[in-house]
């Protein structure tokens, strides 16, 4: 465990010559942290109306005020925190686990190939907020739908990622090896190359994060994402457009979280890509 | 360069072919009847049998194929099922002012962007740079439904300055233009300072400097040219995304674009409305990369002679 221990150090080292990217971490934290904690930090029910509090301005009690219903805005925050990271990484995590098996597929049996990766660009000829408008008028709208739809536009760019890391992987002497002594398909599939992609893998998982928070919220703000009354950045939004006049914090406060959240794992992903490439270092 | 033009071409013709395809097999997923979806659900059962007839809904789904191609051929993308117009008379106009807010969008990024970048070049390492490269990822961070209504409180409710909706004159432009824009900007300017930056450090940058060529020649004339081509292919994928990220904006802005009848077919489920913006939207975005290609080749004699 000697990684553990220089840990700390590395951290450090990191957010001293990355100031914007520690910055960047901070705020993921936070946002991981609020998301995960969110029936415990949050002072009311984010559902509770309180109509004679109607839009009321930030005050002691309610430190972010209320909207049209008069619901706590700092509650419904921290659980629309709650909501994007559980949107986000699901979503992602489909993308991932259907990408990279196709990807891996594509590119071990080259019979497939053609048919995969072409399908798989023309996925990617649509800007993914199209995909997942289309997933939405084929299935219909739900929290579950959201998922599908944000992680459908994913696979290709997991199955075009894990298909070019397959390409080299399966010519090395170790699949060779593998190959030799009689293990199956399915064997080196997850024994030897799937673990070779793992890293990469990983890494574009959280670089994709930040788009798939702002897709999620983009779809309820058009109004085709989760449905109300569930607390949500983007239908926070979409609620506000009619009281933004008499109570602009309605409008500011959801925008500005969503924000943040975004600029954290977009600053942080900058930052260790640029640590990660010795080309881009001291420049 | 004919030989590269017409092999280019030729490769576009089967992902158009697969867009198409992919659309027509999308809609076939759909839970429930569509027959059912056309005329109600009060309709009578009769009423229901005779669209699926009427619509060829009862034959099988090859024979529907080859129908939807043919009809495709010859630009029949049937009626909206919530106007009754046929799907093109409702895409056409749309189509065009999603295409003017998007020209307008993606030049004012260039230009501004490809600008900014150059700036943070020359004053690399100090705090103008700074700025910038916080300020872009800013930009790349900035939910653009949020930015526009903060502009319109901003500029239409406190200032009474610009018009919050339509598109009649130019001043209805501004706002929606650097919306669409913003996220694209911070993106180019990112590009060009760090193609730029790579282009500043080759041997024949330095050469010129060295043999006493102004500065600002350089760059502006020198470097910028070869450091153009990144930049070049950026531009034209964000214009073809534009094409399709523009429906948030005109959301925003009530632009009466491809974008926004699309989030209201989604919402009425107007089947053949979606489908016919979507293949709109995928043709337009094989095309825009078809002209990126191209002028990719014009620009940089390497791609064309390989």
């Amino acid at each position: 465990m000697k990684w553990f221990r220089t840990l700390p150090n590395n951290l450090w080292a990191f957010a001293r010559d990355y100031k914007l990217a520690a910055v960047g971490g901070a705020l993921v934290l936070l946002f991981v942290g609020v998301a995960a904690l969110a029936p415990q930090l949050a002072p009311y029910d984010p559902d509770t109306v309180s109509l004679r509090e109607s839009l009321a301005r930030p005050s002691p009690r309610h430190w972010l005020g209320q909207d049209n219903q008069g619901r706590d805005l700092l509650s419904r925050i921290i659980f629309g925190a709650r909501m994007s990271l559980y949107i986000s990484v699901s979503s992602i995590g489909m993308g991932a686990l259907f990408g990279v098996a196709l990807g891996m597929l594509a590119a071990y049996y080259r019979r497939l190939d053609m048919a995969i990766m072409r399908l798989m660009d023309v996925v990617l000829a649509f800007p993914g907020i199209i995909v997942a408008l289309t997933t939405i008028a084929i299935l219909g709208r739900s929290i579950t739908n959201v998922i599908i739809a944000i992680g459908i536009y994913h696979i290709p760019q997991f199955a075009r990622l894990a298909h070019g890391l397959t390409l080299t992987i399966k010519e090395t002497v170790f699949v060779e090896g593998a190959r030799a002594s009689g293990e199956s398909d399915a064997a080196i599939l997850t024994r030897y190359i799937l673990p070779n992609c793992l890293a990469p893998i990983i890494v574009q998982t959280s670089l994709l994060i930040p788009g798939a928070i702002m897709t999620a919220a983009t779809l309820s703000f058009l109004g085709l994402g989760v449905p109300p009354p569930t607390a949500e950045w983007g239908s926070m939004l979409q609620n506000s457009l009619q009281w933004a006049q008499l109570a602009p914090h309605v409008m500011i406060v959801p925008g500005l979280a969503l924000m943040l959240a975004v600029f954290g794992f977009n600053v942080l992903g900058d930052g260790l890509r640029d640590a990660m490439d010795p080309r881009l270092k001291k420049r | 360069m004919t030989r590269y033009i017409f092999k280019r071409f030729l490769i576009s013709v089967p992902i158009l072919l697969l867009v198409v395809t992919l659309v027509f097999l999308a809609f076939q997923l759909i839970p429930g009847d569509p027959a059912r979806m056309y005329v109600g659900v009060d309709a009578s059962q009769e009423a229901v049998e005779k669209v699926r007839h009427d619509l060829g809904l009862d034959q099988p789904v090859l024979t529907q194929y080859v129908n939807y191609m043919s009809r495709l051929a010859v630009g029949d993308l049937g009626k909206s099922i919530y106007t009754r117009r046929p799907v093109v008379q409702e895409l056409a106009p749309r189509f065009w002012s999603t295409v003017e807010l998007s020209l307008a969008a993606i030049v004012f990024a260039t230009v501004i962007g490809v600008l900014l970048g150059t700036l943070a070049t020359v004053k690399h390492g100090t705090g103008w740079d700074h700025l910038l490269t916080v300020l872009s990822l800013f930009g790349i961070s900035m939910p653009v439904f949020w930015l526009g209504l903060l502009l319109t409180y901003v500029f239409s409710v406190q200032w009474h300055l610009l018009p919050s909706a339509g598109n009649e004159t130019w001043r209805h432009f501004l706002m929606p233009t650097f919306c669409l824009s913003a996220f694209s900007l911070a993106f180019i300017t990112r590009m060009t300072r760090s193609s730029l930056l790579e282009v500043m450090a080759q041997d024949y940058v330095r050469t010129a400097l060295a043999k006493g060529v102004r500065e600002a020649i350089v760059v502006g004339w020198h470097a910028l040219r070869n450091a153009m081509l990144p930049v070049l292919t950026v531009v034209g994928l964000r214009f073809g995304y534009m094409l399709g990220g523009a429906v948030v904006t005109e959301e925003v802005f009530a632009w009466p674009g491809l974008g926004r009848l699309l989030v209201t077919a989604v919402g009425q489920r107007d089947i053949p409305l979606v489908q016919g913006a979507l293949l709109l939207f995928g043709i337009s975005f094989v095309l825009v990369n078809l002209v990126v290609d191209l002028l990719y080749g014009v620009l940089n004699p390497r791609i064309r002679h390989r």
